[in-house]
């Protein structure tokens, strides 16, 4: 067995195999998680970074202080990179007319004109108006 | 509440007890920063390491609120024989396994010690308790997760577990030293007293030492070390107090 940079590893005297060298592999490159930070309790949780770990629990301790430890967290999730599925870099071109489908925006529709006229023809109040004119003259 | 000056000073020799335990072990735990295992718990235990140091901070200010020198006085010029803390904290971090059990061992009495604190009638001491309660559960858990996992992880880290925990069990028990004022605090209703402190502490390791594996030391054999609560420390203290208090003794009246 190829000697390890490790002599923890070293002493455990791995056969001379394959099985040695995957159980090698699993020792030296501990399994990566992926961590989701959630800022506020009902906020969505938003992918922050990744941390090496051998179990999902020492996931989450190391993920606590990798991650929370300069800000407002109330739940961190952990999931194994592995079980991520994800789509592929080269079936990029499946997003690559997205951004011309701006029919799809609603700042794309162009409707306010017809929302006040509608309004001042009812005497409906604009509260959003209302609200805008209070706080400037606050 | 007023108290007459024997209690006070009772009150006082339980607040350094606890706070040097707190100042000696997180100063201890910071020598592992850029030396952990892995870059992720190097993080982790050196966070820990600063919590430990930042709660001792914060009951040397309660301390100087009664009289005593500043925060950074009392934590930087005191010679060891002025110090309170138990033989456990003051050993060398030797390797990854002593220091992680030391710290479980440590962390559950800690844990405990601040639950039955936050009764306390010392109003500073319970609202300590109570604000540090989050920040020493995070300690026991980063301690239970790893010790669980070494415990049980193959023959050769549940060995060094074995040998680690055999190597603590004594010095932990010398956290619950008495100091001849128990009667007294528990009347002032500010402790229960470290004898029910040390039995909470058997019944929450016992079943976290036996789910990892590993054999909590016979009750024959416990010899618990004592002395640190007296002022009278191992030789791994006084290294530790001239390394840690060099820069602040440069020049004591320097603004950080």
């Amino acid at each position: 067995m190829k000697k390890s940079i490790d002599p923890r590893i070293n002493r455990l005297d791995l056969p001379e195999n394959k099985d040695g060298k995957e159980i090698l592999h699993a020792l030296e490159e501990w399994e990566t998680y992926e961590v989701f930070h959630q800022k506020k309790r009902g906020d969505q949780h938003i992918h922050t970074g990744i941390v090496h770990a051998a179990n999902p629990e020492l996931a989450l301790i190391m993920a606590k202080e990798a991650f929370g430890r300069r800000r407002q967290t109330a739940n961190l999730w952990v999931v194994r990179s592995k079980d991520v599925t994800a789509s592929l870099y080269e079936d990029a071109d499946i997003f690559l007319t997205t951004p011309e489908k701006t029919y799809r925006e609603a700042s794309d529709y162009y409707c306010m004109d017809r929302i006040r006229k509608y309004q001042q023809e009812h005497g409906i109040k604009d509260r959003k108006e209302d609200r805008r004119k209070k706080k400037e003259s606050d | 509440m007023n108290y007459s000056d024997k209690q006070l000073n009772e009150i006082k020799e339980f607040l350094y007890k606890i706070a040097d335990d707190q100042l000696i072990i997180g100063h201890r735990n910071s020598e592992w920063t850029g030396l952990g295992p892995l870059v992720e718990e190097d993080i982790a235990f050196s966070s820990i390491a600063q919590d430990k140091i930042g709660q001792s901070q914060h009951i040397y200010e309660i301390l100087h609120t009664l009289g005593e020198a500043d925060a950074d006085t009392i934590a930087f010029t005191r010679p060891a024989a002025e110090f309170n803390c138990s033989h456990l904290t003051e050993y060398p971090i030797g390797e990854y396994d002593f220091s992680l059990m030391r710290n479980f061992l440590f962390n559950h009495a800690e844990q405990i010690r601040f639950e039955m604190l936050s009764e306390s009638s010392f109003e500073p001491l319970a609202n300590l308790a109570k604000k540090y309660r989050g920040e020493i559960k995070y300690h026991t858990m980063h301690s239970d997760t790893w010790i669980n996992q070494l415990g049980r992880a193959n023959d050769e880290s549940n060995t060094r577990m074995q040998k680690a925990l055999n190597e603590t069990f004594n010095l932990a028990l010398g956290i619950f030293e008495e100091s001849g004022n128990e009667e007294s605090l528990k009347k002032m209703n500010i402790f229960a007293g470290e004898n029910i402190l040390q039995e909470k502490w058997i019944e929450s390791v016992t079943p976290r030492i036996k789910a990892a594996n590993l054999i909590l030391p016979d009750k024959s054999n416990w010899k618990p070390v004592y002395g640190g609560r007296k002022g009278n420390h191992t030789e791994y203290l006084e290294p530790l107090l001239n390394e840690m208090g060099e820069v602040f003794r440069l020049d004591p009246r320097a603004e950080w």
